[in-house]
């Protein structure tokens, strides 16, 4: 009943080119913010902090930069793991080695921007490469880069295992301490993140992406360059999935080795943005929010009701229902959870009337 | 049926002795015809004759082997797409090739794409230069969708419209870019009387109104005769006859690729 977006005239291009146009959706996602920021350190335990708000958020913006790829233009990639790695490498080697820059939002923007670089120069086989022969071009960026952090030792700053640790982390003289404070940081920094991919999503650099993943030959004659459109979405991409890479090792393991960015890390960020919905943001979130909140939730399930199970029986089921669910979800929705929650807010401007 | 009589001094382009072949198939054998600056120009043929092909080589999409193309002025003999649409080159296509996950309205303003020149760091942030750039075209976009009538599918998604729509919406799309010279490749193709007036009607309005050159291709002899000023036929690659329609439906060689030669 409330839900309607009746009487609500756009008079001006900017009123109509809103984020949001509709005033309720404009509300909730402000509610949603500051219930993130003021409501949630409120009642969050510790736990809570490391396990679930903390690995969600670094998650969807690596889904979010995989997504601008991926989704909205059209170019697969397995790399994603390597990506993060690069990210996370390159923040901790200029923390490390110049001091005096002892500012997280300055080391996690190196690792962007160094992710973005070496993201364009794995993206220029895009321009003959498509479909599945670039999945297999970028899962060699993956298996190159898992290479080069686990055998280049300057780049591990010669630890025997190539372990590296993080100690003390500061914003502008904030000293980034408990998980409350890393959990602000980093939702302050998925927001701005997710601001400016959707302006640019929405924008002309938006629309070359989807061009070239609707129609490559039509986008080529009407006016777009292939290579550098595609190579754009690659650094964009890269760049923030490089960000979301440092943050993951700075702020949710704090000492990391080379395997926590393995191939299986490229895969899960897929599956988030497969499952959420290709070519969405909001899905990015859905996406995330479904691989990791599911398997804890499966976990916890059982106790709940007050069943008792060994440990490898409960750790077993997780994964026949988590893998069960995946298939169910994409048989019922191929679009991902991003296509039922438009659908919802559809029924919803009507409800409770059918039509 | 009556054939409009106008006369054009100005040559926009030529096309001298283009040849084209796929390794042994020839689709283009010395090719030589201008289109005049302000003209409706049509390029018919029977099936296979190598009208699609000439259009792909006018945009830089094909690169014949053989032969100049001279636009405006300046003599090349190959050039890239994204440089034919920098030179005002705006085309549509035979089988629709709209962007078709996005709506009307952004599929229209991928054809402003070359006059949108702000950068990532003000994208990214979509105020000032971005958001002024994306208004200013915005209102360009809007005039085409009045011009078309298409203003209540603005923001639906174009893979869900009719096949007349669509066609009408990349019409709109190569009418964003102000193009000078507009090659449409069938423009009518399975569509009904009414969908075919209709686009009748906006191409004389766009010819009429913008003065933009139409160069196209169409099987419908009526539509052709009607509204083109001068017409250009192909057969197996080669020209066989240029003129006002009335020349070229008396042209012997002409008839007889259309209907044959009793022997």
């Amino acid at each position: 009943m409330l839900y309607r977006e009746a009487g609500q005239f756009k008079t001006t291009y900017v009123a109509d080119q809103q984020i949001f146009p509709i005033l309720q959706d404009r509300l909730f996602v402000l509610a949603v913010i500051v219930a993130a920021f003021l409501a949630v350190p409120m009642f969050a335990s510790p736990y809570i902090y490391t396990e679930i708000l903390i690995p969600f958020l670094i998650l969807s913006m690596a889904a979010i930069g995989l997504n601008i790829l991926v989704g909205y233009c059209g170019q697969v990639s397995l790399g994603t793991g390597g990506f993060m790695a690069v990210g996370a490498y390159a923040a901790y080697n200029l923390w490390l080695r110049v001091p005096e820059l002892n500012n997280l939002i300055v080391v996690f923007l190196f690792g962007g921007v160094m992710a973005a670089a070496v993201g364009i120069l794995f993206g220029i086989p895009s321009l003959r490469i498509k479909g599945f022969y670039l999945a297999v071009a970028t899962l060699a960026s993956q298996f190159f880069l898992d290479w080069l952090f686990a055998r280049v030792k300057w780049l591990t700053n010669y630890t025997p295992s190539g372990s590296v640790a993080v100690g003390k982390l500061e914003v502008f003289g904030w000293h980034v301490d408990t998980p409350a404070d890393r959990y602000l940081l980093i939702l302050g920094l998925v927001v701005v993140a997710t601001l400016v991919a959707k302006n640019l999503v929405r924008g002309h650099i938006g629309r070359s992406w989807m061009a070239i993943r609707d129609m490559d030959i039509a986008a080529e004659i009407i006016g777009f360059r292939p290579l550098r459109t595609k190579l754009t979405a690659f650094a964009v991409s890269s760049f923030f999935i490089g960000v979301a890479g440092a943050m993951w090792a700075f702020l949710r393991l704090g000492a990391w080795e080379p395997l926590a960015f393995d191939i299986n890390r490229s895969f899960q960020i897929l599956f988030m943005v497969i499952i959420g919905g290709l070519g969405s943001l909001i899905g990015s979130f859905l996406g995330a929010a479904f691989i990791v909140l599911m398997p804890i939730l499966l976990n916890q399930l059982p106790g709940w009701f007050g069943v008792r199970m060994s440990t490898a029986l409960l750790s077993h089921l997780e994964f026949m229902v988590f893998g069960a669910m995946i298939v169910f979800f994409l048989i019922v929705e191929p679009h991902g959870l991003a296509r039922l929650w438009a659908v919802a807010k559809e029924k919803l401007r009507l409800w409770p009337f059918p039509h | 049926m009556t054939t409009r009589m106008r006369s054009f001094n100005e040559v926009l382009l030529s096309v001298e002795n283009i040849s084209l072949s796929f390794g042994g198939v020839k689709a283009l054998t010395d090719i030589s015809f201008d289109i005049a600056k302000g003209e409706i120009r049509a390029i018919i043929g029977p099936n296979g004759a190598g009208k699609s092909s000439m259009l792909n080589c006018i945009n830089g999409f094909y690169h014949p082997q053989q032969g100049a193309i001279t636009y405006k002025g300046v003599r090349r003999s190959q050039m890239k797409p994204h440089e034919a649409a920098e030179q005002g080159i705006a085309r549509t296509f035979q089988n629709i090739a709209l962007f078709r996950g996005m709506s009307t309205l952004d599929n229209i303003m991928t054809g402003r794409n070359l006059r949108m020149k702000t950068g990532l760091f003000w994208q990214a942030l979509h105020i000032g230069p971005a958001q002024r750039e994306e208004i200013e075209n915005r209102k360009v976009v809007e005039r085409i969708i009045d011009f078309l009538e298409i203003q209540h599918i603005r923001k639906a998604p174009v893979g869900q419209l009719p096949y007349g729509l669509q066609k009408r919406v990349e019409l709109g799309r190569a009418l964003a870019a102000e193009p000078e010279l507009l090659l449409l490749d069938e423009p009518m193709a399975g569509m009904n009387i009414e969908e075919k007036q209709d686009m009748c009607r906006f191409i004389l309005d766009v010819n009429d109104e913008f003065g933009t050159t139409i160069c196209l291709i169409e099987h419908d002899m009526g539509v052709v005769m009607d509204i083109s000023d001068r017409v250009v036929v192909l057969d197996y690659g080669r020209k066989i006859g240029d003129g006002v329609p009335d020349e070229v439906r008396s042209n012997e060689a002409v008839v007889a690729a259309y209907l044959g030669v009793s022997h």
